[in-house]
């Protein structure tokens, strides 16, 4: 779909401008991950919804202000937080070319994703010892939802990540790798997002009284 | 397309410019500058919130609550320019006509669930105990 495009300007001067149907390509990958990224946002904001609606329900059980310990949450948020950065300085290494740079860098994030993800479990296994099971209450039930989707999503990400690290040790940094890098970008940065609606809405706002 | 026919005869002339276009868009590409300062405005805005709630620093709760959703609507507005690269440019503005509609539809279910549902707690029947609602037709 090679189009040339010819204008002629008024003092007669030719302008050519050939479109690139390689660059084209790529940019429909974009623009139809964007899309998946904003039906995955419709999936957060119902479970939002049911938290809204649920989050005081708690059947004479515990509330968030006794469960959440903001210190656990805070060192979680920096996390996926450092995550971002680190991940973004991946893709800078990668417009370089730097391949090992850019492993390095993936590596990092990979390290803080694991990070969030062990503490989020050890949050839950805590939880889940003290009683605060999802069967517990309506608030628990839709917490856990809520909550366990975004840790799903970040675990994904991580086994995306590792098979990503593979596939450019194995074949280095080309327009197809460099694609699906961009891609997990969008992906790992859209989770970040989601996580400071979960950390506001579900962790600040449940531990006022 | 009217315009190719006299190409040929221009082609050897000076006054001929060809341009490639490449239409890689600056999704995902970002500067050093521009994630360091997302980074830190994120940080920025993420320590203020919890900073107000786990000092307790106002007393009214619904205070806190509105300045801590203000902190994190401007949060993901930081996130949005800096890490996910939005602007109205990107995909020829289809990406931000997306988000657009996505946030729409957001704001339709988040309030209007909030809406029905509250509305539904406080039109009970008082007297009814749950016993009396399950003997309903």
């Amino acid at each position: 779909m090679a189009q040339s495009h010819t204008a002629a300007a008024d003092d007669g001067e030719l302008h050519f401008y050939v479109a690139d149907e390689h660059g084209h390509a790529e940019g429909g990958t974009m623009l139809g991950f964007w899309l998946y990224l904003m039906s995955d946002c419709l999936i957060f904001a119902i479970l939002f919804a049911t938290y809204g609606v649920l989050g005081r329900s708690y059947a004479a059980g515990p509330s968030g202000a006794d469960l959440f310990d903001l210190k656990l949450v805070a060192v979680n948020t920096a996390m996926l937080l450092f995550s971002s950065i680190t991940y973004g300085f991946a893709m800078l290494e990668m417009e370089k070319g730097d391949q090992r740079m850019t492993q390095r860098w993936l590596a990092i994030t990979g390290a803080f994703g694991l990070c969030f993800i062990g503490l989020e479990l050890y949050e839950f296994h805590h939880l889940i010892h003290e009683g605060a099971t999802p069967q517990r209450s309506a608030f628990l039930s839709s917490f856990f939802t809520l909550v366990g989707t975004h840790g799903l999503h970040v675990t994904f990400g991580l086994i995306w990540l590792t098979t990503l690290m593979v596939q450019v040790h194995q074949r280095g940094l080309i327009q197809a790798n460099r694609r699906r890098l961009m891609c997990l970008s969008m992906f790992w940065h859209f989770l970040d997002v989601i996580w400071i609606g979960v950390f506001t809405f579900v962790y600040l706002m449940g531990s006022l009284s | 397309m009217s315009a190719r026919a006299p190409v040929s005869d221009e082609l050897h002339s000076d006054a001929v410019h060809v341009e490639v276009v490449h239409d890689h868009h600056e999704a995902g590409h970002g500067s050093r500058k521009g994630y360091i300062t997302g980074f830190v405005l994120s940080a920025i805005l993420t320590a203020i919130p919890f900073w107000l709630v786990m000092a307790g620093v106002f007393t009214d709760p619904r205070v806190t609550s509105l300045v801590i959703m203000a902190f994190a609507v401007a949060q993901i507005v930081v996130h949005m320019v800096y890490f996910l690269h939005m602007n109205a440019r990107s995909e020829g503005g289809w990406t931000m006509m997306a988000l657009i509609f996505t946030i729409v539809l957001v704001v339709i279910a988040l309030s209007g669930s909030l809406w029905v549902m509250y509305h539904l707690n406080t039109n009970m029947m008082p007297t009814m105990s749950p016993g009396d609602m399950r003997n309903m037709p």
